[in-house]
């Protein structure tokens, strides 16, 4: 795993952008190769978003050859409805790129039927070639997308019903009515965020710290589910130092340390040194 | 780059780089139109997976719905009330004339005449969609010849009405029929005429109040029969009293039917109604408030003399004059109780959303509403008309940040753009 720790959310959603942008570039994606790229929704990567669509406007980066799947989205909630994952993806990404709608994924939570809706999706995501890299978040309870503690660490798309804890950090999108937030979501599952050929999860914030102790100092476990990602060969999480509140301190200045190197790594690459 | 035309062939614009007015706010947005009317792109990008034809670049603009003008008795030389056998060509001229104020539909008004001229005027005209001709035809706006003598105004007296025999029908046989008519002004202290207010709200018709001596209570109960405009507030009507507020004090009244609004027009031309008036109204009741011209013939025309109805007017600067009452130049300031009679005014719709908003210190928000989703909600076309909203017509008008139109749009077409 690599961990990358900056000072505060606006420069760890500014890494993080810049990361996604320069993997685009990297893999030059063309009408014969598509890049395929996994989105979550949330406050999180909000910040990582305005980046993205920054780097859009400024004419470094097109996502014309990008494939987009969302990580999940909400059972029976109108897709209109503000707060739907749709409405989310639309306002503050999709609405401000070039990406062609037809390969912009998200499942479809109204759908007649719901298990086929998510074998459908795990299909599209095969017929995409896989994703190459998957971009989350993580719930204060270290869920990944819905995978709520509980959830198998190798499963696929699949409906979920949500725990209480995520019902209540989710409130205050609905007026703080906890009557008003959709208790089912369908999600990609642990394992199929693990088929990815990387996986970037975004952390920010005091309140994610003890996810993100749980889920990379202590063992895999699927009570916190993102601790899968230690199994995974290519995981990046980046966090603000808020987020390494529960952390060791020789967790937090090992990761540092490397990081140091990697900059001076980078300055050498001519095209690719915008990261930092 | 269109659509997967799961919904529809038709070609997609995209106004982008401008400012949009939508839920009472200027938001920076695109606004999409398709077939004359305004897209949902959030549907258009999940449901059809389609996105713009084409791309109209507004530099930064302001875009409004295009402003509705619900009293306009010609201007350009052409006078509505003059019974022409060619009505229609001079309604077409004025339309297109009204697009470069930023106007895209409007109700052409007749001010007091004789049976003979409605009945030869008002078959030759009807509600009609706007476009490249000019702005479209909200139907007719009947001020008069039910309206009280004392506040005649520039109205010719001997064509003045009452109601005889069984109320409608003394209108039915003034008009000579009722359709293509959207809306009528008359006095509510008329004999009769509660009964007429009823009828003609049951059949769609806006009915204003104005010149008229109407206290408070005839008022409204005028309202409460389904009256829901006054005509020109302030003009042609008893001044506000305390004890006895008149016409006005319906801005205020607690015997407004609840889930209804009474509308009030206001002649924002700087001569019509002081300032400070204008801002009482204003502070009062700010969301009945809809800006008219209440322009006349000589709208667009050098000063001079003209004819209006059956009268003939003199035009010295941006004031109107019954002509031959008093010759020489009066500034507004003084009393004008006795001196001049104003009959209309020569300010166009965008001057009167300028002026509103300079002297009212209201928002850019509220000035443009008050030409657009005001009169829109008082004619019942708000779903329609008068506001952006997905599934709206497409009516717009783009103008830079001091209010100036730049350019008019209908159906989702430019229909004027401002020359170089």
């Amino acid at each position: 795993m690599r961990l990358v720790i900056l000072d505060d959310y606006d420069l760890a959603s500014e890494w993080a952008a810049k990361y996604i942008r320069n993997r685009i570039i990297q893999f030059k994606p063309s009408a014969e190769r598509y890049f395929t790229l996994g989105l979550p929704t949330g406050s999180t990567p909000y910040g990582c978003y305005k980046k993205l669509i920054e780097f859009y406007r400024s004419g470094d980066i097109s996502f014309k050859y990008v494939k987009t799947f969302n990580m999940d989205e909400y059972v029976g909630l109108p897709r209109a409805h503000p707060e739907s994952y749709h409405s989310y993806m639309w306002n503050n990404f999709f609405k401000h790129i070039d990406i062609d709608p037809a390969n912009a994924h998200i499942l479809d939570g109204n759908a007649e039927d719901l298990e086929t809706e998510c074998q459908a999706y795990e299909q599209k995501i095969a017929e995409a070639g896989g994703i190459e890299l998957f971009v989350g978040g993580i719930g204060p309870d270290g869920h990944i997308a819905f995978n709520e503690p509980g959830s198998s660490l190798v499963s696929r798309t699949r409906v979920k019903t949500l725990a209480k804890d995520t019902i209540v950090a989710n409130a205050r999108f609905f007026g703080n009515d906890l009557n008003k937030v959709p208790t089912m979501a369908l999600t990609v599952g642990v394992g199929t965020v693990m088929d990815a050929k990387e996986v970037m999860i975004l952390i920010t914030g005091a309140h994610k710290a003890f996810a993100l102790y749980k889920a990379i100092e202590e063992g895999v476990n699927h009570m916190w589910t993102v601790s899968a990602f230690q199994q995974h060969p290519r995981t990046i999480f980046v966090c603000d130092e808020d987020a390494t509140l529960e952390l060791r301190v020789k967790t937090v200045k090992y990761f540092k340390g490397t990081n140091n190197n990697n900059r001076c790594m980078y300055k050498t690459l001519e095209v690719y040194c915008k990261t930092f | 780059m269109p659509s997967n035309k799961s919904v529809s062939d038709a070609a997609i614009t995209q106004f982008i780089n401008c400012r949009i007015l939508r839920d009472h706010r200027l938001q920076r947005d695109d606004l999409w139109v398709r077939e004359g009317k305004v897209l949902d792109p959030e549907k258009l990008f999940f449901d059809e997976k389609g996105y713009a034809d084409k791309l109209v670049d507004c530099e930064g603009s302001i875009i409004a719905p295009g402003f509705i003008d619900v009293q306009i008795n010609g201007g350009y030389g052409i006078d509505f009330s003059q019974a022409s056998d060619d009505v229609s060509s001079g309604v077409s001229f004025v339309a297109k004339k009204i697009l470069q104020h930023g106007v895209t539909s409007f109700c052409p008004t007749l001010v007091t005449s004789p049976p003979a001229v409605y009945h030869k005027v008002l078959p030759q005209i009807k509600v009609s969609d706007g476009g490249e001709h000019g702005a479209g035809v909200l139907g007719f706006h009947l001020e008069g010849p039910f309206i009280s003598v004392e506040k005649k105004g520039a109205h010719p007296e001997q064509f003045l009405r009452t109601f005889q025999s069984g109320g409608i029908e003394d209108l039915m046989e003034a008009y000579g029929g009722l359709d293509n008519i959207a809306m009528v002004t008359l006095a509510p202290e008329l004999g009769g005429s509660q009964s007429v207010v009823k009828e003609l709200c049951q059949r769609g018709i806006t009915v204003s109040l104005g010149h008229s001596v109407a206290n408070l209570s005839q008022a409204e109960e005028a309202v409460h029969h389904g009256a829901s405009f006054i005509t020109h507030l302030f003009n042609a009507m008893l001044p506000f009293h305390h004890r006895d507020p008149g016409i006005v004090g319906l801005l205020t009244s607690d015997q407004v039917p609840a889930g209804r609004t009474v509308y009030y027009g206001m002649i924002a031309d700087g001569i019509h109604t002081n300032p400070a008036a204008l801002r009482i109204a204003h502070r009062a009741h700010p969301s009945g408030l809809v800006l008219v011209t209440d322009a006349i013939t000589a709208m667009g025309l050098p000063p001079g003399r003209h004819t209006l109805g059956q009268q003939v007017i003199e035009i010295q600067g941006l004031h109107a004059y019954v002509a031959g009452l008093n010759a020489a130049y009066q500034p507004p300031t003084t009393c004008s109780a006795c001196t001049k009679t104003l009959c209309g005014s020569i300010a166009t719709m965008d001057m009167c959303v300028r002026h509103f908003k300079h002297a009212s210190g209201c928002s850019v928000e509220e000035a443009l509403e008050a030409a657009s989703l005001h009169p829109a909600k008082l004619l019942g076309i708000s779903h329609k008309k008068g506001n952006l909203d997905y599934g709206s017509d497409a009516d717009l008008v783009l103008l830079d940040d001091a209010l100036n139109v730049e350019a008019t749009f209908i159906s989702g077409e430019e229909v004027w753009r401002k020359g170089p």
